[in-house]
């Protein structure tokens, strides 16, 4: 901290792309040994900026200084030789190799592959507080362990100013506070840090500056001490923030949607990946699960759609047009038709046609269905008839109905799904992470639109990584854990790190409840062997 | 206009291309570019080069829709040869052995080789539906299938007879025959030469106004997105695929019905094959295939006069593989192209409402 020349200065970087808000004229001066987090919308331009800083892209105009001189990239490996290293939100890790393997790829000549390399590792580690074991092979690590590995490769080519692309993303609470500490440590050590987030209370907890950048320029430096959350929300946004808080209960005491012992088995094993599940929605409840990624929820969202087959259990929806249905033995379409809206956890590849125009994605889900088709023959005109009125009431910016839906940002193709998914009267919406990478305006235009119909009596099961907008919407929360419903939470009351202790298995503590249910006890117990 | 840019761009370029890349090859082979393509065009006006061109359009125009339907939704029939091969043969011996009315004849011909090509493409649907069989895999052998069943259903003890050094199914009666439109000595284009563009029309339609069409291309597009829009990809498989074996089996109905009356040895080979490439040349559109088969039919039958010119007319041969592949390059340069010319305009409109 002693030196006065800053680590990195990016001086009028500006960067034109087709169709994206990429960057226009973007100053960030990071100086040595403090954590410098960037913060901004999805899609305001922190990964192009980054991407140019670690040589992947080259910026149109602009210069680059890493300590005081000025440099150009051409890739990624001109950046490494300058001491910059990035870990992605993505891990690009082999899961077949091992932690040592892992480090060493691409970086032989360094140390060799041998014992030299391995104690170069155990250095670091153990400089850093950075422990992984470097025989073990990466597919038996979990996230946090990964995202370990992935410093640590950047470390063993020697990077002193570290780029993290939302470290945070894929962490639950207390591993976020892990990786906090050994930031913290590493900083002593002269490391410096380029924290990309859009997580606000994170920013300030770890980042002793923080450059806020909107709509591919930089608004601003601050100091995340004397700002609060909200000042740099607005200054990121530009404007008021969207909150995810419902008002008051809608829920009543008439059930739409009775899944009972639920259980699905891996197509490779006989692993359950879905054990015992019971759940009950209501008319007017939105009835959130909490879980870390990869703990079931894909496959009881897809199950209960149809896109899989159960191994045992039933599907029932009620409606009070058509009464009782029990969907076990139905397929998709069928239940969709019954009055299920489904919006996917991943639009690109299960919510879009991306090559077609918007009119023929309305129809996608609804192609026996008034207005966009008469049995088996479509109606062009009620399909973009229909469109029309999606992008008018959910505000999808888009010049025309006819450009195809790749062509539109994150959050408009999010908001015409969204549009498309309310349509046609469901009963029951399935919505997993309806507002994963979509800007704040598109994200409260979407709760907006959410808690309008669960106001009209939409039953609503919703899935999402993101723990405040589930306790925000949420009526009731279900906690999911290896597959199985393992505790109930009040969303009056728990907080993030509540939940995030029963995601991980931890523990009920606070205002989640264990369930009383055999299928709890025997989770704790196989968690005991 | 835009659109029609990206549609017909692709195309042109790619047979500008393989022209260019023919002129070459003839250029140092040591003969006169030019000439050769000048012999081309002008054999179009000699004997029945004209009518062959047309006959020959509308065969080859039923085989690129066959695989048209499965490319569709990225299911690849190479299965189309071996189709229409055992659905001509049922369909000669099945005509040649019945005495129907006029008329009622010849559609019970036609509808019997569609319901043959469609049950021979039913064995690799019905393998990749419940076996997961690829069907790539599966229709080339029943391709080699195809072949050893036709000679086996044409030998003279089973349905065939021996004529001269020739060996044929029984003579279809006059009542199965479908006339044609005669040109004199120019010769006769084929009456089911309509049937072809019935089915492209048929075709058109099918894609781009019924639920069927949506969930065929929708599954091409993207089998996830599909699945979740509650397609059924099994049944999308088997329906495209016996829709394809279908289509496929009705490519030598015009040839058989008009003029040969038999299925016999010199039956025609590798139109199946043809039809894979003229599907891609066309990009499964009705008019695009109807372009791209009439290309084709008309390199076929006028190379053969190149040979006059004392120019090997193997050099079509190779402007045909030439334009598939730059053709495939040239509609994904293209694609890539457009898709960043329309999110440019989506920004630039964008920018501008922002702005206001």
């Amino acid at each position: 901290m002693s030196s006065t020349t800053p680590a990195v200065v990016l001086s009028g970087i500006t960067k034109r792309f087709p169709g994206v808000v990429a960057n226009s004229d973007v100053h960030l001066s990071v100086q040595v040994g403090e954590v410098h987090a960037l913060c901004g919308e999805n899609g305001a331009g922190k990964s192009t900026l980054m991407k140019i800083l670690y040589g992947m892209q080259q910026p149109d105009e602009g210069t680059i200084e890493v300590a005081g001189e000025q440099v150009r990239f051409r890739t990624p490996a001109d950046a490494i030789k300058a001491g910059i290293g990035m870990v992605h939100q993505h891990f690009m890790l082999a899961d077949n190799l091992t932690v040592q393997e892992n480090v060493v790829l691409g970086a032989e000549a360094l140390h060799g592959i041998g014992g030299k390399a391995r104690k170069r590792i155990q250095e670091l580690a153990a400089a850093t507080g950075l422990t992984v074991d470097p025989g073990v092979l990466v597919e038996r690590l979990g996230v946090a362990d990964r995202q370990r590995v992935e410093i640590l490769k950047v470390l063993y080519r020697g990077a002193k100013v570290i780029i993290l692309d939302e470290p945070t993303a894929v962490l639950v609470p207390q591993e976020v506070d892990e990786l906090f500490t050994t930031l913290r440590g590493m900083q002593q050590q002269g490391f410096t840090f380029l924290f990309i987030s859009h997580k606000l209370d994170e920013v300030r907890a770890i980042a002793d500056s923080v450059t806020v950048i909107r709509r591919g320029t930089t608004v601003g430096t601050a100091d995340p001490k004397a700002v609060s959350s909200r000042q740099l929300a607005e200054m990121m946004v530009g404007s008021e923030l969207p909150s995810p808080e419902t008002r008051e209960s809608t829920v009543t005491d008439r059930v739409v949607l009775r899944v009972e012992n639920l259980g699905l088995v891996a197509a490779e094993g006989t692993r359950p990946v879905l054990d015992d599940i019971d759940l009950v929605v209501r008319a007017g409840e939105i009835l959130g699960i909490a879980g870390v990624e990869g703990n079931g929820q894909t496959e009881l969202v897809e199950t209960i759609m149809g896109i899989r087959k159960a191994h045992h259990g039933r599907v029932v929806l009620s409606s009070s047009a058509l009464g009782d249905r029990d969907l076990t033995r139905l397929g998709t379409l069928a239940r969709r038709e019954a009055g299920i809206g489904y919006i996917p956890e991943d639009r690109h590849r299960q919510g879009l046609l991306l090559t077609q125009p918007l009119w023929a994605n309305r129809i996608l889900g609804y192609q026996t269905r008034r207005p966009v088709s008469k049995g088996q023959w479509l109606d062009l005109a009620g399909a973009k008839q229909d469109t029309t009125r999606i992008v008018e009431d959910f505000d999808v910016r888009t010049p025309s109905i006819d450009v195809a839906a790749v062509a539109l940002s994150g959050g408009n193709q999010q908001k015409l799904v969204v549009g498309r998914e309310l349509s046609g009267d469901p009963v029951l919406l399935i919505a997993s992470h309806p507002t994963r990478g979509v800007d704040v305006g598109a994200q409260a235009l979407i709760w907006d639109e959410i808690k309008n119909a669960r106001a009209r009596g939409l039953a609503v099961l919703l899935i999402s990584a993101d723990l405040d907008e589930l306790i925000g919407l949420s009526d009731t929360i279900r906690v999911m854990l290896r597959g199985r419903l393992v505790a109930d939470a009040d969303p009056a009351t728990v907080t993030p790190e509540d939940l995030g202790s029963a995601m991980t298995g931890a523990g009920a503590t606070g205002a989640v409840a264990a369930e009383h249910a055999p299928g709890a006890a025997k989770a704790s117990e196989s968690e005991g062997e | 206009m835009g659109m029609l840019r990206g549609k017909l761009l692709p195309p042109v370029l790619a047979i500008l291309f393989s022209a260019l890349l023919c002129g070459i090859a003839l250029v140092v082979s040591g003969a006169n570019p030019l000439r050769a393509f000048g012999v081309m065009l002008s054999q179009i006006g000699q004997g029945t080069t004209a009518v062959d061109i047309v006959n020959s359009t509308g065969t080859y125009y039923i085989a690129a829709l066959a695989v048209a339907i499965g490319f569709q939704m990225n299911l690849f029939n190479i299965g189309v040869e071996g189709q229409y091969r055992v659905a001509a043969v049922v369909a000669a011996v099945v005509g040649g052995s019945i005495v129907l009315p006029p008329g009622l004849h010849a559609l019970v011909i036609i509808l019997t080789a569609a319901v043959a090509g469609a049950l021979w493409a039913a064995v690799p649907a019905i393998l990749k539906v419940t076996r997961g069989v690829n069907e790539v895999i599966s229709t080339i052998m029943m391709n080699g299938l195809a072949l050893g069943l036709a000679a086996y259903l044409i030998g003279s003890d089973v349905f065939g007879e021996l004529r001269g050094n020739n060996i044929r199914t029984p003579e279809i009666p006059h009542s199965g025959w479908v006339p044609g439109i005669s040109f004199g000595s120019s010769g006769t284009v084929f009456g089911l030469v309509f049937l072809a563009a019935l089915l492209g029309i048929g075709y058109w339609v099918m894609m781009n106004r019924t639920r069927f069409g949506f969930e065929l291309r929708a599954s091409g597009e993207s089998s996830t997105a599909a699945a979740a829009g509650g397609v059924n990809a099994k049944k999308m498989v088997l329906i495209a695929m016996l829709l394809s074996g279908g289509i496929a089996g009705l490519v030598s109905m015009p040839e058989i019905l008009g003029r040969d009356h038999t299925y016999n040895l010199n039956f025609p080979a590798g139109i199946g094959f043809s039809g894979i490439a003229i599907a891609l040349l066309g990009r499964n559109h009705p008019g695009g295939i109807a372009f791209a088969a009439l290309l084709w039919a008309f390199l076929d039958k006028s190379g053969l006069a190149l040979d006059n010119v004392q120019v090997p007319r193997e050099i079509v041969t190779i402007m045909q593989g030439a334009i598939v592949l730059s053709v495939v390059v040239a509609y994904e340069v293209v694609r890539r192209f457009e898709l960043a010319a329309q999110q440019r305009q989506v920004g630039r409109q964008l920018g501008t409402v922002d702005a206001a």
